[in-house]
């Protein structure tokens, strides 16, 4: 089985981020970046199909240079090889642009029986882009997946939502989007490490995937960021004093949060 | 000049996240109950970290290029940083538990005991420090007799690490087995499986530090083990343990550095944000000059520490004599763990009154530092051994 993982990079969001002044775009020479954490289980997802029987996973990514690490981490991980695209014309591409240009690039990498995605970025948070993607390649999309078997050519899925589990099939190819609770994404270990460096990593521009620069950036951008403003410092709790009744206190504010 | 390569560097980032992961939210915790986490040595076995110095024959990563022993003290730095006890259970679980085997055992040996240990199922220990015998190990009184086809043992071990864990498979003990033409003893080193009829490990000590790493006495009365459970040749006791702590001399001084690490950046963390007369504290140069000598500490300490590792690994790769490998050791181990103690005095100065109470990680480094002073060959010891090879008489 060939599975084909997009990976993101992201500002580390341990860390303070900011955007920048000129085009209400990410900051990324600020703060470190790094692979997404919700795509460490998607990477982890295809791992352990592969590794259960027999194929590749190729990782994809769309961003700047330093992208890299996060394919880095991806082959140090375990995955075979990596794809890399990367075009000024890109800055400031939103979701639509994204699919687009992760369509082509896995269009030419070939066709592989599963593109596995996280189900979010730790920054954009959009979860748009595995449907669009899914859209743009004419496969199903099978999202959310807190349990994924695939049994010859059919995946299963389990879909875990707040009133019901869905148990749901699909045909491959596919496409699957993770949740976090899929898996315990592996730490790379020093093995890994040293074997990713001779991993093939392919770079390729929007030339190469015969995408106009015209459709991607910020300029082809459906959304636009107007403004930007730090969240004010948190406010200080809501103290309950117990007065005889604080349990009932206590549980009525949870549930005014919905917390239970 | 020696440097970091990116595979290290990457290695490190992976160890401080696993560290910061697996650890950190719980090391409190064990810490108070002495607790040994034995469910975390087979996850440092999946990162690689037991077989970083061992060939892939046995589960390791070691060869030209590959795993070396700098990447070990990578891995060593980045645990003690987050807490030494596990530090150390690396650092002797590779150093003293594996190490021996691998460079002295015979095939059968390392084939029995390497890939369980490489892969963290199991856990080794050294003995060879004694009630009556510690700087001067080669007083060992412990003594194993031929008796036909075994070593019958009898005598006492006094603090070994990882000796007495759940895992543990084996401790290899120095004892006598004869007396040399000159008189000394002749000392040879044996395998001891756990378990063996007659070995007893005593109950754990209660430590001033190091409350996560595991550290036992050991008895032996009359414990018998087959012939070939001889460690290499009969007679070598001495030189082998005495190379063995060459080794570990330098994975000490890496947990040391990760231990000034901790106090630079706790102390650096707490000097910006406690407010003491409207301002932060680090704002008087009391404070912040105290926190500037932390950070000249951890770069001497460090560059004393890898110039040592990258020596060995240059050793092992027969461009360097162990004349040379021997006393980089000896000074960074002596350098690194005074610096170290030094810094947690420090730091725990910089936290105030907090820096005397156990919800903050500067007491516990300040406990566990005192021990980097005094194992694998005091500081006392460390300045024998540089002004042995500086060539002063000796008595
Ligand atoms: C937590 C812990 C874990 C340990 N783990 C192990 C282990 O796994 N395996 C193992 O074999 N051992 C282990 N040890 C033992 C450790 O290596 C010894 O404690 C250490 O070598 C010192 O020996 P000693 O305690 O007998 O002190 P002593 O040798 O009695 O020394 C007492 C003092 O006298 C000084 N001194 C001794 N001789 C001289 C001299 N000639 N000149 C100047 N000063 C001198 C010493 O430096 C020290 O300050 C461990 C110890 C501890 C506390």
């Amino acid at each position: 089985m060939n599975i084909v993982v997009c990976v993101k990079y992201v500002p580390d969001a341990q860390a303070e981020r900011t955007f920048n002044a000129s085009d209400n775009t990410t900051d990324r020479e600020n703060v470190d970046g790094l692979l997404s954490e919700l795509d460490e289980y998607a990477v982890e997802a295809a791992l352990k199909l592969v590794e259960a029987g027999e194929g590749e996973v190729t990782v994809v990514t769309v961003g700047p240079d330093q992208a890299a690490d996060a394919i880095k981490k991806a082959l140090q991980m375990g995955a075979d090889k990596g794809v890399h695209v990367k075009d000024d014309a890109i800055h400031g591409s939103d979701a639509i642009a994204t699919s687009l240009v992760l369509a082509e690039a896995i269009k030419k990498i070939g066709s592989p029986d599963l593109v596995v995605t996280g189900m979010a970025s730790t920054d954009g948070t959009m979860g748009v882009v595995p449907t669009m993607l899914a859209e743009r390649l004419g496969l199903p999309a099978v999202t959310y997946a807190s349990e994924l078997t695939v049994d010859g050519a059919k995946a299963t899925i389990r879909r875990d939502g707040d009133v019901s589990t869905q148990t749901i099939e699909a045909t491959l190819p596919a496409l699957i989007s993770v949740t976090d609770q899929i898996n315990e994404p592996r730490y790379p270990s020093f093995k890994g490490i040293m074997a990713a460096k001779k991993k093939p990593v392919e770079e390729w521009s929007l030339a190469d995937l015969g995408v106009e620069a015209g459709q991607v950036g910020l300029d082809a951008a459906w959304t636009k960021v107007e403004a930007f403003a730090a969240r004010p410092p948190r406010s200080q709790g809501e103290i309950v004093t117990d007065e005889g009744d604080g349990g009932k206190k206590l549980a009525e504010f949870l549930a005014s949060r919905k917390f239970i | 000049m020696f440097e970091l390569s990116q595979e290290h560097e990457d290695f490190r980032k992976v160890v401080r996240d696993f560290a910061e992961k697996e650890v950190a939210p719980h090391i409190a915790q064990w810490d108070r109950d002495e607790h040994f986490p034995t469910d975390l040595v087979p996850k440092m076995g999946e990162l690689g970290l037991f077989g970083l110095v061992v060939p892939e024959e046995y589960g390791g990563s070691a060869g030209e290029g590959q795993g070396d022993f700098t990447s070990l003290c990578v891995a060593i730095e980045e645990l003690g940083r987050v807490d030494q006890s596990i530090g150390i259970t690396l650092s002797a679980g590779v150093g003293l538990g594996i190490n021996p085997i691998l460079t002295y055992g015979s095939d059968e040996q390392k084939a029995r005991y390497l890939p369980d240990l490489v892969a963290g199922r199991a856990l080794a220990g050294f003995g060879l420090t004694e009630p009556e015998a510690g700087s001067d190990a080669g007083a060992t009184r412990t003594r194993a007799t031929r008796e036909g086809d075994d070593w019958v043992i009898n005598g006492a071990k006094a603090f070994i690490t990882n000796s007495g864990t759940d895992i543990t498979s084996v401790v290899t003990v120095t004892a006598r087995t004869g007396t040399n033409d000159d008189g000394s003893a002749r000392i040879s080193a044996v395998m001891v499986p756990s378990g063996t009829p007659g070995f007893t490990v005593e109950p754990a000590y209660h430590k001033l530090g190091w409350h996560v790493s595991d550290t036992h006495g050991l008895t032996f009365e009359d414990c018998r083990v087959p012939a070939s459970n001889l460690l290499g040749t009969e007679g070598d006791g001495f030189k082998q343990f005495l190379k063995t702590l060459d080794d570990g001399r330098i994975a000490i001084s890496a947990l040391a550095v990760g231990c000034a690490q901790a106090c630079l950046e706790l102390a650096t963390g707490y000097a910006s944000t406690r407010v003491a007369f409207g301002r932060p504290i680090g704002v008087n140069q009391g404070i912040s000059f105290q926190v500037a000598d932390l950070a000249v500490m951890v770069e001497a300490a460090r560059l004393l520490t890898y110039k040592a590792a990258w020596l060995k690994d240059e050793l092992h790769e027969g461009r360097r004599t162990v004349r040379e490998v021997k006393h980089a050791a000896a000074i960074a181990k002596l350098h690194s763990t005074e610096a170290a103690v030094t810094a947690t005095r420090i730091a725990t100065q910089v936290f105030g009154g907090n820096g005397f109470m156990e919800e903050y990680p500067v007491a516990r480094f300040y406990r566990d530092a005192k021990i980097l002073e005094i194992g694998e060959g005091t500081s006392e010891v460390q300045r024998m051994l540089i002004a042995r090879g500086l060539g002063l008489p000796q008595a």
